[in-house]
């Protein structure tokens, strides 16, 4: 079942707090991941294997690299999930 | 060495059985307080384990550092962080050329919980689950690394690791760097996080371990004929040692001198001590020389003494060898008998402990001796705290490990 858009984001912007600490608020989908939000590739790949265990969707090592906002994430997420 | 650099200790921090804060352990200290407590995890049960209690930390980190650090170390570099926070803050947070700034933090088994709930995440998830800090989290150095980064210390951070004289001999190694030059400031220390059922199973099948289960807090008991193994523990103790120059030029409180550290290697076996003693007695005469002291001057040992039945007679015998008839003028405290056996921290723990010893002019008492084990010749410290004589003092810290290692200690009075 797909998400809304509102709810991904919502649920990303959680586990991107859980961890970085990073106030939910400021997760938004202009926010690019490591210029803006200032998020290494090892929190990354955290954030990446939380996202798929929350949304139920697989994303691809090749692919984390196009995930250059958070926006793109949760697009990528929503276009993927069945 | 090659230069007479002083080297005092200006700060002090810990988390324990006992206490978040090193005030509030040497408070339960002097009260007499057991650590020991029946182990509320459900593994005990699951592995059908013959020991059922240990002296776990007192104070959760995840109550005091933030919810992402705690996500990114291992308990052990979390209680290092801490205890080393606690340490820095305590000496005045001072201001110091971070390339002057060094730390040295010991650990017997570094990221011993992260190794294995992360290979149970392998065998049960499968590679996506295995976190991507794992390995920073359970390499060794873990701690000092991490306190480096926090604190900004850039002369160096290196990690001792010889089991249960680990913390004993960063801050040996400490002292070395600044009396060498290397150094004007280090945050020096032990951790410990093995409460996990594979160490603790490892140690109860080599009946190391108390089994004393109907009462935890009366089975950590050094010199009583009724001692049947050591109590695990856990935590961090870190010290700021500082050259006596740079402390003096800041205006810092200074608790204490630390001497080199005697360093001695047994080669008998790999867990034994050496009965007779030879290695941890050439430890012990070594720090009193490298202090510049005689036998006559030290008032008082902190004894590594962990309760077991072969350790505590063969420390006893080892005292009495290094120091003669001079042994029968210090006082003997064990404290393991209140915090348990922090493995890795043990020694850094009780060199605070020796450390606020000589500071306050008290000796701890060691509890729960009922019989005191005719084996032991040593005027052990119990029922009541003792004072210790005014004018100029010292006294000994005594850690071995496993591997036979021997590191003593010595706190002289300032």
């Amino acid at each position: 079942m797909a998400q809304s858009e509102q709810e991904i984001l919502a649920g990303l912007a959680e586990i991107v707090n859980e961890e970085t600490g990073l106030d939910p608020e400021t997760v938004q989908s202009d926010k690019a991941f490591t210029d803006d939000l200032d998020i290494d590739s090892l929190s990354m790949m955290t954030i990446v294997v939380n996202a798929e265990e929350k949304f139920g969707v697989r994303i691809p090592d090749d692919e984390v690299k196009n995930l250059r906002t958070v926006g793109d994430a949760v697009s990528f997420i929503q276009s993927n999930q069945s | 060495m090659s230069t007479e650099r002083r080297v005092v200790v200006t700060g002090l921090g810990a988390t324990t059985p006992l206490g978040g804060t090193i005030t509030e352990t040497w408070d339960a200290i002097l009260a007499g307080t057991p650590g020991a407590r029946p182990l509320p995890q459900e593994w005990v049960e699951q592995y059908d384990l013959p020991v059922t209690f240990a002296a776990s930390i007192h104070t959760s980190p995840e109550e005091v550092l933030a919810k992402v650090e705690c996500r990114r170390m291992d308990p052990s570099a979390q209680y290092a962080m801490v205890a080393s926070r606690e340490a820095w803050s305590d000496a005045g947070t001072p201001e110091v050329d971070p390339e002057r700034f060094m730390v040295a933090i010991g650990s017997g088994m570094g990221g011993v919980t992260t190794l294995l709930t992360q290979w149970d995440n392998l065998r049960e998830k499968g590679v996506r689950r295995v976190f991507p800090l794992t390995v920073p989290m359970i390499m060794p150095n873990s701690s000092s690394g991490n306190v480096s980064l926090a604190l900004g210390a850039r002369a160096g951070a290196h990690t001792s690791v010889s089991a249960c004289a680990s913390g004993a001999e960063a801050m040996g190694f400490a002292v070395d760097q600044i009396r060498a030059g290397r150094a004007d400031i280090v945050i020096a220390g032990g951790t410990e996080a093995a409460i996990h059922p594979l160490p603790f199973a490892g140690f109860a099948q080599m009946q190391a371990l108390s089994t004393r289960n109907d009462d935890p807090g009366a089975a950590s008991r050094p010199y009583d004929t009724g001692r049947d193994g050591f109590v695990m523990g856990e935590g961090a103790a870190v010290i700021v040692l500082e050259s006596e120059e740079h402390a003096k030029a800041r205006g810092a409180r200074i608790y204490a001198e630390l001497a080199p550290a005697g360093m001695s290697s047994d080669a008998h076996h790999i867990t034994a001590p050496e009965p007779e003693g030879a290695g941890a007695s050439r430890a012990m005469r070594e720090a009193v020389q490298l202090a510049g002291l005689t036998p006559q001057d030290i008032v008082h040992i902190n004894a590594h003494a962990t309760s077991t039945p072969v350790g505590d007679v063969a420390e006893a015998n080892a005292i009495r060898r290094a120091f003669g008839d001079a042994t029968d003028g210090m006082c003997v405290s064990g404290t393991k008998s209140m915090t348990g056996h922090l493995l890795g921290a043990a020694g850094a723990l009780e060199a605070l402990f020796t450390i606020l010893s000589v500071h306050h002019r008290i000796a701890p008492a060691t509890i729960n001796i009922e019989n005191l084990d005719p084996e032991i010749h040593l005027d052990v410290v119990r029922g009541e705290h003792r004072t210790l004589p005014d004018g100029d003092i010292a006294a000994l810290n005594n850690s071995f490990g496993f591997g036979g290692h021997n590191v003593a200690l010595a706190v002289k009075s300032v």
